[in-house]
């Protein structure tokens, strides 16, 4: 005798639970976390480095690095000065929740105010993985090509800040700055959009200024 | 992709909500899948046959429902389907849209025996 059951649960629940714990441990010892997330070699290693660099004087940075090898990218974040944690993912082509939280435990974050947490380079799967982090920040390139929001709807949906590195190469590559910019406004209007070059320093200051802001909100005048 | 990851995902929700109810066999089970959910059927029914071999779900039948995709818009409440050429509402023509459905991925429900 068949009997049906009403189950009506999300598949990804255990993942999302366990980003709604990360981001309540986080959100209890006030820390400010960002999921950056790109193409590899877009620049999220070196906007990470200029990041640090720029605020380390003011605020306490920790960098959790995702890669599926080395730890290259956390070394680089620890010299330019921040806590860095590297997690190597076994051939995982992206962070999930899990292994977010396995490093989250490590961190002493009591003493941290900001969080970057570097994403395996990869534009597609990322998008499906919520961490808990407060921010998702994609990085994208101008030598990638302006069409890339048309191609990858979920990522440039899901993002609450998008980076345009590489502007200082605007005058070598083919790149429709109109076309690109309609495409995202499709998909996500009220993302803030940051055109900026860690090459030429171009930009980097409308960012640091963005992130500082949420950490230490402007007080508004009367 | 990483449809075995999440195939497993059906497959641990589907045995807890069994033994929870005391059966000893699933026979068949309901997804709902958006259309704008990136998992493909075919490579799902491909790891559910090789998984669910020796538990309760062996021998079971997946049936999967798609969603269309919807966009509802933000600024008059109009609800239309969703392609990439119909991006702008048709009724106040406003570009803040939300998406209303299809993105869904969920075990609706499960029959089992006793």
């Amino acid at each position: 005798m068949v009997k049906r059951i009403s189950v009506v649960e999300n598949i990804f629940s255990a993942n999302d639970r366990l980003a709604a714990e990360n981001r309540a441990m986080l959100d209890q010892n006030g820390v400010f976390s960002l999921n950056l997330m790109a193409s590899p070699g877009a620049g999220k290693t070196s906007l990470i480095e200029h990041t640090v660099t720029s605020l380390a004087g003011l605020f306490q940075l920790a960098v959790i690095d995702g890669d599926i090898a080395t730890s290259l990218d956390a070394d680089r974040a620890a010299a330019a000065g921040a806590v860095a944690i590297q997690i190597n993912t076994g051939g995982d082509c992206h962070l999930d929740a899990v292994m977010l939280n396995q490093a989250l435990v490590k961190l002493n974050m009591e003493n941290i105010d900001l969080l970057i947490v570097e994403n395996v380079g990869n534009l597609i799967c990322p998008a499906s993985f919520q961490l808990g982090t407060h921010k998702n920040v994609l990085i994208a390139s101008i030598p990638e090509g302006d069409d890339k929001p048309y191609k990858y709807p979920s990522m440039y949906k899901g993002v609450d800040a998008l980076v345009i590195n590489k502007i200082d190469l605007l005058p070598y590559v083919d790149f429709n700055m109109n076309y690109f910019r309609e495409g995202i406004n499709i998909l996500n209007p009220a993302v803030e959009i940051f055109p900026l070059s860690c090459r030429s320093h171009e930009g980097l200051d409308a960012w640091l200024n963005w992130i500082q802001n949420i950490i230490q909100p402007q007080e508004q005048p009367d | 992709m990483h449809e075995l990851a999440v195939t497993q995902s059906v497959l641990d929700l589907a045995i807890r909500h069994a033994e929870q109810a005391q059966s000893e066999k699933i026979t068949d089970l309901y997804l709902v899948i958006g259309e704008l959910s990136s998992f493909v059927d075919d490579a799902i029914q491909f790891y559910w046959d090789i998984i669910v071999k020796g538990t309760l779900a062996e021998g079971s039948q997946l049936h999967i429902r798609r969603i269309p995709a919807e966009l509802e818009c933000l600024d008059c409440g109009v609800r239309f389907s969703f392609s990439m050429e119909n991006y702008i509402c048709p009724e106040c023509e406003s570009i803040r849209l939300k998406i209303a459905a299809g993105e869904e991925f969920l075990l609706e429900a499960i029959e089992v025996e006793p």
